[in-house]
């Protein structure tokens, strides 16, 4: 009964906060990100244009909101914007939706928030569980996303990986991941894995650029409201002393 | 300075004392319960959090575009791109959610010290008919990001009024101005959000307050303070509203302030529950999200919905019980059949029955914020059923359970002698 009623109290807590597993049932590892991490952060943006900016755009997100990184404006410029775009236009992508889905079998997604639709931690799997799948149209299937339509944009850096799916004996219960390499990448899997949470670190970033200065402000907040009920409940002592 | 202020003041006096007269009669002078404890706090509190929802709103206006192609980037607009924008963006998100916390337990105060019981009948009728307009603002609110959740869950909230038999369908169209939610939705439900429904919940309001002040308020004790008054005419137990409550309800406004603030800052989205996830996906007509689930302050009724079973292929049934669900809220005064109103010398049956549906409460609102396969299927012996649709099923009758077998469980109560005067 105490359990039952344990179980019922805390079930909303567990729910938020208890691990995550991918729509293809594949489980989740934990994002290692860190948005105080600035030369992580400046990579993550840095990848991001290179590398995802070509067919996803991000059209809420400022060149110059970068500066919150670290970067000036002339950086920014020199380094990181690749078209005629200005430092204060938007990450907008020459891709439309239309050709997108023509070429793709769907529009690539705008990412400005996909830190905040999707988990850190599923952004971390997804872009690291790509693999070879030759009855997809593109040659890339996905663990975490299945049937996803976007090929492995990073394979250069990962090389190729092939993928065995292996279900449990029983019937139930998660099936066995088995990761064979076919080809190498420019990285080896620790470079891999530090560049994607970089980008990681990024995406969550760019999905609220304000996360880091609304919960430093937060702090002064709440303790000028700490100061101010030491005022207020004194007040209402002074006056509630006569009452009996 | 002083004296000119005061000269300046006489003034204004002798031309409009009516000023003054209704600070006495409402503030200086509303003689309030001297005993109010933790639970009272919570009306205060709600009428700040309109005014918190009213001025925010306002300036969220000033950049937020009604219009199906840019009302997703004008809310990342005000988040990025305005000063301050994503400060009064969370307050109004926080302030949606923290207008049901204390709504709810503002009702459940009520319910705790019988306020609704004679003489409250009509204040507890006008707090109902704030619940219910609340809820419509809330949910024409939700529409306006124009993320999935907005656009599916008032997808699916319309689509409600379109099981009613005969004119559902046309009701249904008549409502979102087109055959879809579309842009036209989007429209009524924004000046309906900023201009109809405030004026309606600015008035409901200043009914409530009005006839509460009439009749003078409870307290915990249920004693009726107006009974037992000293010789200047004050009821012994009463005290000034101002300064006396003024004062104590500053302190527990600064307390809430800081739990506001604690979420506001540090964590706006509280887990998915006040801002869901999905909501940061752009409203797509085409791609039904695999689970919709309405903002956590619907949910214990969208498990009721849910938890009906469809007769003749229509979902009707389910409708009609959230519906009575809600307005059977109206009739509670009359359903207390109980001699006494505080739940310090009720019996053991109402605080039985009270607890049940507090625990029900609870458990529909947890079961509607979750898929109907959250606890899996049960054995052959129930069909397979889904646990959760079972377990809603078995809380809603509870909840139905509470209000209808209350003439009965609350005639029989065995009750304690309330005393005289209110007790510290």
């Amino acid at each position: 009964m105490k359990n039952l009623l344990l179980t019922l109290l805390f079930a909303p807590l567990a729910s938020a906060v208890s691990v995550q597993a991918s729509e293809g049932g594949y489980r989740l590892d934990r994002a290692p990100i860190d948005s105080t991490d600035l030369v992580s952060l400046q990579s993550g943006a840095r990848i991001f244009v290179n590398y995802c900016l070509n067919c996803h755009g991000a059209q809420y997100m400022r060149y110059n909101r970068l500066t919150d990184l670290g970067l000036t404006e002339a950086q920014i410029r020199d380094n990181l914007i690749f078209t005629d775009a200005k430092v204060g236009d938007t990450m907008k992508v020459a891709l439309t939706a239309k050709d997108g889905k023509a070429m793709f079998g769907a529009a690539p997604p705008d990412l400005t928030v996909v830190g905040r639709s999707r988990s850190p931690d599923w952004l971390y799997t997804y872009l690291r569980t790509f693999y070879r799948d030759p009855k997809s149209p593109t040659g890339w299937n996905n663990a975490a996303f299945p049937q996803v339509a976007m090929p492995h944009a990073l394979w250069t850096l990962q090389g190729e990986r092939a993928l065995e799916i292996i279900p449990a004996k029983d019937g139930h219960g998660a099936p066995e991941y088995k990761w064979t390499q076919i080809s190498p990448g420019t990285q080896d899997t620790v470079q891999y894995d530090t560049m994607v949470r970089d980008l990681v670190n990024y995406l969550v970033y760019m999905g609220e650029p304000v996360a880091n200065s609304r919960k430093r402000i937060g702090i002064w907040v709440l303790f000028a409201l700490g100061i101010l009920f030491i005022f207020a409940y004194a007040l209402k002592k002074e006056y509630w002393k006569d009452v009996k | 300075m002083a004296s000119r202020l005061m000269a300046l003041w006489d003034w204004f006096d002798a031309r409009m004392p009516s000023v003054a007269e209704e600070f006495r009669k409402h503030a200086s002078e509303y003689y309030a319960p001297k005993n109010f404890n933790f639970w009272y706090f919570f009306g205060a509190l709600s009428m700040i959090v309109l005014v918190i929802q009213i001025v925010s709103g306002i300036f969220l206006t000033m950049n937020y575009k009604p219009d199906a192609a840019l009302a997703f980037g004008s809310v990342e607009y005000i988040m990025r791109d305005v000063p301050g924008g994503w400060l009064i963006r969370y307050i109004h998100s926080t302030g949606a959610s923290a207008f049901f916390v204390v709504v709810y337990l503002h009702m459940f105060r009520g319910l705790l010290y019988g306020s609704y019981k004679e003489p409250r009948e009509l204040i507890w009728i006008f707090g109902v008919l704030i619940y219910l307009t609340l809820m419509a603002e809330a949910f024409m609110g939700y529409l306006l990001p124009w993320g999935q959740m907005s656009y599916w869950g008032a997808q699916v909230i319309v689509n409600l009024f379109a099981t009613i038999p005969f004119i559902g369908p046309d009701l249904a169209i008549w409502i979102r101005g087109d055959y879809v939610v579309g842009d036209a939705t989007l429209n009524r439900f924004f000046a309906l959000h900023v201009i109809a429904i405030p004026l309606v919940l600015l008035g409901l309001v200043a009914a409530h307050i009005l006839a509460l002040h009439d009749v003078g308020s409870n307290n915990p004790d249920g004693v009726e303070i107006k009974k037992t008054k000293g010789p200047d005419g004050h009821p012994l137990d009463g005290i000034p509203f101002h300064p006396y409550y003024t004062v104590k309800d500053f302190a527990g406004a600064v307390i809430f302030m800081a739990v506001f603030c604690l979420v506001l800052f540090f964590v706006p989205e509280m887990g998915g529950y006040f801002l869901e996830y999905n909501n940061f996906i752009p409203a797509d007509p085409l791609k039904t999200p695999a689970h919709i689930a309405p903002v956590w302050y619907f949910t214990p009724y969208y498990s009721i919905l849910r938890a009906v079973p469809p007769l003749f292929n229509s979902q009707f049934p389910g409708v009609l019980a959230m519906g009575v669900a809600t307005l059977i809220l109206f009739f509670l005064p009359w359903l207390d059949r109980s001699p006494v109103k505080s739940i310090r010398y009720r019996g053991a049956l109402y605080k039985g029955a009270l607890a049940t549906f507090v625990v029900t409460f609870l458990v529909l609102g947890y079961l509607g914020t979750q898929p109907v396969t959250v606890w899996g299927q049960a054995g052959a012996w129930l069909g397979h059923a889904d646990r959760a649709t079972i377990a809603a099923r078995v809380f809603t009758i509870l909840y139905f359970a509470f209000f209808f077998l209350m003439p009965w469980y609350t005639a029989r109560d065995r009750t304690l002698p309330v005393p005289n005067r209110v007790t510290m």
